[in-house]
């Protein structure tokens, strides 16, 4: 074992360590906004919403996240309309590009999870609020939400490492996170063994921390499992 | 059933307003009637049993009175106002949500699986209501959650969850989660039907003290000793209808009507 070779290794990778995180929680953030919104529109009164909201969770679950990147940060620059638009600083940049990609991609499932976990919800407990007068947002406030987060919380959790993980697909629009500066490395060493062993790991470290953290939350919101 | 509630003149015993009464009340499920024009009345003080054979309607009855069952048609009025409800198909809506949410503090219901949150505790679970729907002071509540949990002798288990409970102490638990409300009205939901038998006491004890102390109750039950001892009037209902109606002595004394007789026959007879 080269011991010193990996140890510098690593050392490199954990520079690239803050974008990956930075791109996972921004992405996670947006998205689960968008997933919000995707799953009210799931359930509006308004028929095209519905449809709309049915479109987007099958186009982003249907399609590889890989083919998302590329048709956001290769394929958008063809259209002049666009190149005009004051999005275009944005859309321009490939960390802007990744970073919508990958908010797309997890609303489309953040939706689903969310949706599951409102339909979970004991029909019984929202009687029970409806039978003490709450309705509308105070129902949905104070009972609705805070079970379905309970029912949500271990999906949106394995959402939140699954992101993590596609961060790394985010090296091939040029972003130097932890698979971006991998690939640099090897291209200069040729040593892909170590260097890709070394990346896993960090990955592996990153998600463990993830789960404990869920884990210490699940504990946290779920007293009355604990018996 | 078309009935004009604008000239109607209501039956009223003893010169009061009921506090709650329905008129021609019908709930159909497609082609099936489940209530076929119920009219009745349940005035303050009041101890009432609903009584009937699975299937006769009570249980439906009973949601109708805060509408967590909407009726198909006929009117609900409640300490003297009509609840207002508009036609869509054939089915009745809520007119005024605001109206039904204020009823629903005044009419309490107990259900018969409980229904406690499962993510609040016990005195969560009491304290929910008076402060969020009801808006009152917290410490005023935190007092009354303390005595109601004290009536129902649940005083120990405050910080606990209902799913560390046995279903006697969360029937319990429910019944003070009701009474914090300070409702006019509680309605009972079959409240023993899904408790092992020696769980059914402890509960039976809560409610024949609460109807000791002059409150007006509604009760949906299969336990007939209790309906016999504790009502002051009866309401049995036979496929949607109400078959017999009257003081609880004079129906229990038998006599009065055949099915109804044959019906407790039953339940006195298994014991």
């Amino acid at each position: 074992m080269d011991w010193p070779f990996l140890i510098d290794v690593a050392e490199r990778l954990l520079t690239g360590v803050p974008l990956t995180l930075e791109l996972a929680a921004i992405s996670l953030c947006l998205g689960f906004i968008l997933a919000v919104a995707v799953t009210a529109a799931a359930s509006s009164g308004f028929k095209p919403l519905r449809w709309l909201a049915k479109l987007h969770v099958e186009l982003f679950r249907g399609t590889p996240l890989l083919v998302q990147i590329f048709v956001i940060y290769y394929g958008l620059g063809q259209i002049t309309l666009l190149r005009g638009s004051f999005l275009w600083p944005f859309l321009s940049q490939a960390y802007w590009c990744a970073i919508l990609a990958l908010s797309l991609n997890t609303s489309a499932y953040g939706a689903e999870i969310i949706r599951g976990a409102i339909a979970a919800v004991p029909d019984s407990e929202v009687e029970a609020a409806r039978a003490v007068g709450m309705s509308g947002l105070l129902l949905r406030r104070r009972i609705i939400w805070p079970i379905a987060l309970r029912y949500g919380l271990a999906n949106y959790g394995s959402e939140a490492i699954l992101m993590l993980k596609a961060t790394s697909l985010a090296s091939v629009i040029t972003l130097s996170e932890v698979t971006g500066i991998a690939t640099k490395l090897i291209a200069s060493t040729y040593r892909s063994l170590e260097i890709f062993v070394v990346a896993g790991a960090l990955y592996l470290a990153l998600t463990f921390l993830i789960a404990m953290g869920l884990h210490w939350l699940e504990r946290r919101l779920n007293p009355h499992m604990r018996a | 059933m078309a009935l004009s509630h604008l000239d109607q003149t209501f039956p009223m015993s003893a010169g009061a307003e009921p506090a709650i009464a329905t008129q021609g009340l019908i709930k159909r499920y497609g082609q099936l009637a489940v209530l076929k024009g119920i009219d009745f009345e349940a005035h303050e003080g009041e101890v009432i049993s609903i009584l009937g054979a699975s299937g006769s309607g009570k249980s439906t009855f009973l949601r109708c009175l805060n509408l967590l069952e909407l009726p198909s048609s006929g009117h609900l009025y409640a300490f003297g106002e009509e609840i207002r409800l508009r036609r869509r198909g054939d089915q009745l809506q809520i007119a005024d949500r605001k109206q039904v949410d204020l009823l629903r503090t005044k009419v309490a219901m107990v259900f018969q699986n409980f229904c406690l949150w499962s993510h609040k505790t016990v005195r969560q679970n009491l304290m929910e209501a008076p402060i969020h729907v009801q808006r009152r002071d917290r410490e005023e509540v935190g007092t009354e959650v303390e005595a109601a949990l004290a009536r129902v002798g649940l005083q120990d288990r405050a910080e606990y969850y209902p799913a560390q409970l046995s279903g006697g102490q969360q029937q319990r638990a429910a019944i003070a989660r009701a009474l914090v409300m300070k409702p006019r009205v509680l309605l009972f939901d079959e409240p023993t039907s899904a408790l092992d038998p020696e769980l059914v006491g402890e509960v039976l004890k809560v409610m024949r003290d609460l109807a000791s102390e002059g409150r007006t109750m509604l009760i949906v039950t299969h336990e007939m000793a209790f309906a016999r001892d504790v009502s002051n009037r009866i309401l049995f209902l036979e496929t949607g209808e109400i078959r017999a109606h009257g003081p609880a002595k004079t129906l229990f004394a038998g006599g009065v009507d055949a099915r109804f007789d044959q019906f407790i026959s039953h339940f006195t007879g298994r014991q």
